[in-house]
């Protein structure tokens, strides 16, 4: 009698554990349901290619465009990489082949601390630093070449550059690790075939971690293009198609944050629309990122 | 011959010293910026700041509401996902098999760990603020924070669960302790610390956010009471304070706290790992 309720327990608590599991499936479905159901409105009201493909977002006038906002994200995050991606890749190859152990330790937990710095730190080192630095020192030089650059130093570059900076710790910390897991045969192999240190990194070492240094440069992609703080408080949030490094733009991220609190109902409709797009985006960057690492059984 | 191997030396001395370049200003840039940040913040920091109201929109006075609205938030969160985090762990590692369900699950835990805060927020703001009636509020943001943090929370206590052996569970099993038993008694107080890294990196991670609790705690600067007040926490003080220029003085020294106690967090949670591992 005792041995058939303590069953009867067990079964009731595993099948507690794994509602407690589906947890995530739950969250994950309710967040897609109400942002689709939300945006839903706007994308059939305006169609969902003019939505994508319209120039001009002014919510004031009914008109919902997001080309410049797609615009802005990509040009700040493609700027983000050409500028973060080297010199983490270059600190990372530095922290697993030439640095010495003890150094390569304590850097790179110093570095995995300033992972966990919050976005808007960086945002506000960005307005502090970087938006001035721009403006003071930077323009006025092109300006001698272009009298008509804006002014501000609120631009694509001052976004680029901050979210360079907030993509480092990702970069690093994955390619380290990568880059440490290429087993030691590779260098034995390489050296002993008379290659010297630098083509033994560059012709074995690197293309052995390439999956591992690919899936950190495609997850910091996600979080350049997922990240609204920094880039809110920086990019200057025109929503124009910029043109070049100096124009201010808006994002994605940053444009939802800044109108969420006054937006009437359709306009609130068309940033959960935005929602939807960078929701998509996201997933389909993460799925290249785990898919890659699957792939190449993922030192990481 | 003596030409190529001088084309050699030379490639790669260019090789080396352009990636201690790439170190360099990664390591650099990085450590000015923490040292820029907690300069200029650090000699504005004082127990009147911790301690006093705000005046003037956070122009004057400290930021103590703000504080306590951190607290509060944080603490909902955590509360929250914690069984969540722990239970769903304790299915994958101990109960599930390999099936394709639990593959399913699995990878919608990854997905959730991958959205931006920022859709978080839109959706804590469409679901619980709005369909729910919560307003904006603590409990609103802080059952939002809490289904970002839960991927974490899983990983971390899978991690932990790995570490105890197999022995011991056979043990227990073996002197008729049933599969709960075992978990309750045997298996979670073996991973203790490594659980406790788990809520240290998920509670460092909801005091850092900010987009996310922007659209679902309000902003109020008053002391919040119930936790159905609106509230501001501490980073989405620091972006209000950026964002209008109100005073560079307490801008520095509310960036520079949140800092000091980001990086308090983490460095405790790598303690308490490192501790595990030597365990």
């Amino acid at each position: 009698m005792r041995g058939k309720s303590l069953k009867v327990k067990e079964t009731i608590i595993e099948k507690a554990l794994f509602l407690c599991a589906a947890g995530s499936v739950t969250a994950v479905a309710l967040i897609t349901l109400f942002i689709f159901s939300s945006g839903y409105s706007v994308l059939r009201s305006y169609g969902p290619l003019n939505f994508i493909f319209g120039m001009d977002w002014s919510p004031v006038n009914g008109e919902y465009g997001i080309l410049p906002l797609i615009a802005g994200t990509l040009e700040v995050t493609a700027g983000a990489l050409i500028l973060g991606v080297p010199a983490g890749i270059g600190c990372a190859v530095f922290l697993a082949e030439m640095a010495k152990e003890r150094w390569a330790k304590l850097l790179k937990s110093a570095i995995e601390l300033l992972a966990g710095i919050p976005s808007v730190v960086y945002g506000f080192f960005g307005l502090a630093i970087i938006v001035p630095a721009i403006r003071d020192w930077l323009l006025p030089a092109v300006q001698k070449i272009d009298p008509d650059v804006p002014a501000s130093g609120f631009s694509v570059l001052a976004g680029a550059f901050v979210l360079g900076i907030m993509i480092l710790p990702t970069i690093v910390s994955m390619s380290e690790n990568a880059i440490r897991a290429v087993p030691l045969e590779f260098r034995e192999a390489s050296l002993a075939l008379g290659a010297d240190r630098r083509e033994t990194i560059t012709k074995v070492l690197v293309p052995a971690a390439k999956s591992g240094i690919f899936s950190s440069v495609i997850l910091a992609m996600g979080r350049a293009v997922g990240e609204t703080m920094a880039v809110l408080l920086i990019t200057g949030n025109v929503p124009k198609v910029p043109t070049g490094p100096l124009d201010p733009a808006a994002t994605l991220t940053g444009t939802i944050a800044m109108e969420m609190s006054y937006a009437g109902p359709e306009h609130q409709s068309a940033l959960f629309a935005i929602g939807i797009v960078l929701f998509i985006l996201i997933v389909i960057l993460n799925s290249i990122a785990l898919a890659v690492m699957k792939r190449f059984g993922g030192a990481v | 011959m003596r030409k190529r191997k001088g084309n050699k030396i030379i490639k790669s001395a260019v090789f080396f010293g352009s990636v201690r370049l790439a170190a360099a200003v990664t390591l650099g840039i990085l450590a000015l910026l923490l040292l820029f940040i907690l300069v200029k913040g650090v000699p504005h920091l004082s127990l009147k700041f911790l301690a006093e109201s705000p005046e003037n929109m956070g122009k004057e006075g400290g930021i103590f509401p703000v504080l306590i609205g951190t607290v509060y938030v944080t603490l909902t969160s955590v509360l929250i996902a914690m069984p969540l985090g722990v239970a769903a762990a304790v299915y994958f590692s101990e109960y599930a098999g390999k099936g394709r369900l639990v593959h399913i699950i699995r990878f919608f835990t990854e997905v959730l760990a991958g959205i931006p805060s920022i859709i978080f927020g839109l959706f804590g703001f469409a679901f619980f603020v709005v369909f729910l009636g919560m307003g904006w509020s603590v409990i609103a943001g802080g059952i939002t924070l809490s289904m970002m943090i839960l991927p974490t929370l899983i990983r971390s206590t899978e991690e932990a669960l790995k570490t105890v052996p197999g022995a011991y569970r056979e043990g227990s099993l073996s002197l008729g302790a049933t599969k709960w038993q075992t978990v309750v008694k045997v298996i979670l107080p073996c991973c203790r610390s490594g659980i406790l890294t788990g809520l240290i990196l998920g509670i460092g991670r909801a005091i850092g956010e900010t987009a996310a609790v922007m659209l679902t705690v309000g902003g109020s600067l008053k002391l919040p009471v119930s936790i159905f007040d609106s509230t501001r926490t501490m980073s989405l003080h620091l972006y209000m304070l950026a964002s209008e220029g109100l005073s560079q003085e307490k801008t520095y020294a509310t960036a520079a706290l949140l800092i000091l106690i980001v990086l308090g967090i983490n460095w405790l949670a790598g303690f308490i790992g490192r501790r595990l591992t030597k365990e």
